[in-house]
């Protein structure tokens, strides 16, 4: 069984959804990125979720667009995100972590480098924005080579046949994005979620964790009500820059960030469910 | 080789030109994609569809253009016969346009009432944004904002036709981070919105639906060549940036073994300088903007800025069938420096009286070289895409000529 598949089991035992808050490698800087995942995992991250640096984020909206900048200006690669999580395993060999991202510097280093690269640093999954099943064929063989699992999107827009589609491709859990838009939009509708995710269960037994648009305690709550798991991004990434902004020392942001995860944490957790 | 492939049977249905194409975008769009796809399927094999296309390009854009020989800039030359195919003569000044009303027409009977486009040069903003105030349709135009300046004219165009131009702030600021704020648009507005996407790029079913709208210009240029010359021409000179008008050129005479190809791609500085837009010449396979094809890009898959004189060229990716065309050898593709191109840009305005877009000024400059080598009695057909008005206040920069 997967890191990602077992800890879902683990949680469900215990009636807790997911925590899975995201970050991108080398946001803030280098040498904090590590630091940041221990950080989150002590405050109640269950998976984490981090991004891989991209000159070109499509499907990011400007809070995580300029995390990308400003992992780049750093100097921040795949390659370095690999690099994260392999020091992130020497003190954490439990917690799941999935590299997200977009197909270009994954295809350059090559699938079944990757792949291989990828699982000895103790990467657990994998998920491209803009791969969709109709092109995963390659890439899903090197993962499952090697073990990983492949996360895929379903959309708001996703009819019910290409719904089957993907979960035939899916491992791990599957990820529903809650608005029509980028990452840290608005306007998040439980009920059209939950409306959602029930048609979704038709295809799958597969986990549901939903992201895109949650942005606190009570949006975080509110979404735990009918998934599996929650996903945080943009409100996180906003609040280690902001802290940046005003000068907080490291230890500070680490703080700040993990005070956040926590908050959701306490949310999540005081939803019957 | 190349005799064995039929060429009408790409993309195939994943829109695929050998290795290329594809559609590699979120989720979201996938089945925007797949309602564009099923309803162009429909559409163009409507005949009622046809003529109401064809009816627009006769009439409201002014085609055919024409095919013009070169005759003092040839004899200059003294090798082989120049041809311009007149793209600059069409309503809006480009060949773009030939495009914009083809997708405005499935906008309209797909029922949107907005559409949206990226645009580096502002051609393709302009004649989106020109299409889009004759149907009554909102349009916002997504533009680098190094672009904006650049093209401060094409801006104002814009303006005067009812469309709202956003300045993209992200990136480097040029073509490529314009297009990656439509498709952040789109996603967002996916019900109600239509991309009109500029070129022989981006997720299928655009490579193929673009390339079959600008097919108009070497269907009549082939007829043209065999009406006005008497034979079909040895050699067709287009620029690539995306490649659509190289791409509406080129593949009607695809079939034409005697017709070779030359897309000229913007050398910039030089292609050892890494200050160039030559994905095909100096660059390698990858995915972007929905698309595999050959990219700028470094050893770590990060997409590379790009530089050229024209904005239009400046983009580190390629239309995935030119891609292929390069792989299987059909087509050549060569490049043209900034110098050249801007070289060229005075020479035919001077000889000819004809003002080019820089764009099409590359393809120029390498037509010149090829014409010397070749013989007085052979044919050479130069896409002329775009003139060169926009371009006014970026040659006078080059020259201190402040207005």
């Amino acid at each position: 069984m997967s890191r990602i598949a077992e800890r879902f089991q683990q949680l469900a035992g215990q009636g807790r959804k997911a925590l899975v808050p995201y970050m991108v490698a080398g946001d803030p800087s280098l040498e904090l990125t590590v630091p940041l995942m221990h950080a989150l995992v002590d405050a109640g991250a269950d998976i984490l979720e981090l991004g891989v640096p991209f000159s070109d984020p499509m499907s990011e909206g400007p809070t995580i667009q300029l995390a990308h900048e400003r992992a780049l200006a750093n100097g921040a690669r795949l390659r370095d995100a690999l690099d994260m999580v392999r020091e992130f395993r020497q003190r954490d060999a439990d917690t799941p972590v999935l590299l997200m991202g977009y197909a270009n510097p994954v295809e350059r280093m090559g699938y079944a480098a990757f792949a291989d690269a990828a699982s000895a640093a103790g990467v657990d999954a994998l998920l491209t924005v803009d791969i969709p099943p109709e092109e995963v064929a390659q890439v899903n063989a090197e993962l499952r080579r090697v073990g990983m699992d492949n996360i895929f999107l379903i959309a708001p827009t996703t009819p019910d046949e290409r719904m089957a589609l993907i979960a035939s491709q899916a491992s791990g859990f599957i990820y529903y994005v809650a608005v029509k838009g980028v990452t840290g939009a608005g306007n998040l509708d439980t009920a059209d979620v939950a409306d959602h995710l029930a048609r979704i269960r038709e295809h799958t037994g597969l986990p549901l964790a939903v992201g895109f648009g949650i942005k606190d305690a009570a949006s975080a709550a509110a979404i735990a009500t009918v998934a599996d798991g929650v996903v945080v991004g943009s409100a996180l990434v906003q609040r280690v820059a902001d802290a940046a902004a005003e000068g907080a020392d490291n230890s500070g942001l680490l703080a700040r960030a993990g005070e956040l995860v926590a908050e959701i944490r306490r949310g999540i957790d005081a939803t019957p469910s | 080789m190349t005799s064995e492939i039929d060429f009408g049977t790409v993309p195939d249905a994943e829109g695929r030109f050998g290795a290329y194409g594809g559609k590699f975008v979120a989720e979201t769009l996938m089945s925007a994609l797949a309602e564009l796809e099923s309803l162009y399927r429909k559409l163009s094999a409507d005949p009622a569809f046809q003529r109401e296309l064809d009816e627009d390009l006769r009439h409201y854009v002014g085609r055919p253009s024409p095919l013009y020989e070169a005759r003092r800039w040839s004899d200059e030359i003294g090798g082989a016969r120049i041809h311009l195919k007149r793209e600059d003569l069409n309503h809006t000044g480009a060949h773009k346009v030939n495009n914009t009303i083809g997708q405005a027409l499935l906008a309209k009977h797909m029922g949107k009432t907005r559409v949206i486009a990226e645009t580096g040069a502002g051609q393709h903003g302009v004649a989106t944004a020109t299409i889009a105030a004759r149907l009554g349709l909102e349009c916002h135009v997504f533009m680098g904002e190094e672009d904006v300046r650049r093209q401060a004219l094409n801006v104002y165009r814009m303006k005067l036709l009812g469309a709202e131009v956003i300045p993209v702030t992200s990136g480097s600021k040029t073509l490529k981070d314009a297009m990656n704020e439509a498709m952040r648009d789109w996603v967002t507005h996916v019900d109600d919105t239509f991309y009109i996407i500029g070129t022989v790029a981006g997720p299928h079913p655009y490579p193929e639906l673009v390339r079959d709208f600008q097919c108009v210009i070497g269907r009549e240029a082939r007829e043209q060549c065999l009406a006005q010359i008497g034979c079909l021409p040895d050699a067709l000179v287009a620029c690539v940036g995306g490649g659509s008008n190289a791409i509406g050129l080129f593949h009607p005479f695809l079939k034409d073994e005697g017709v070779a190809m030359y897309g000229v791609e913007a050398g910039g500085r030089g292609v050892d300088t890494h200050e160039h837009a030559a994905p095909l010449t100096a660059g390698s396979p990858g995915v972007l903007h929905g698309n595999r094809t050959y990219l700028m890009q470094d050893d770590n898959g990060q997409i590379m800025h790009t530089h050229s004189i024209s904005a239009g060229l400046d983009y580190p990716g390629v239309g995935p069938e030119h891609a292929w065309l390069k792989d299987i050898g059909r087509v050549n593709y060569v490049v043209a420096t900034d110098d050249e191109a801007l070289a060229a840009f005075h020479t035919l305005t001077r000889v000819e009286g004809i003002m080019p877009a820089l764009e099409s000024s590359h393809a120029l400059a390498y037509a010149a070289k090829l014409a010397a080598g070749m013989r007085p009695d052979q044919h050479i057909v130069v896409n002329l895409s775009g003139r060169g008005d926009k371009d006014i206040h970026t040659v006078a920069e080059i020259d201190g000529i402040q207005f």
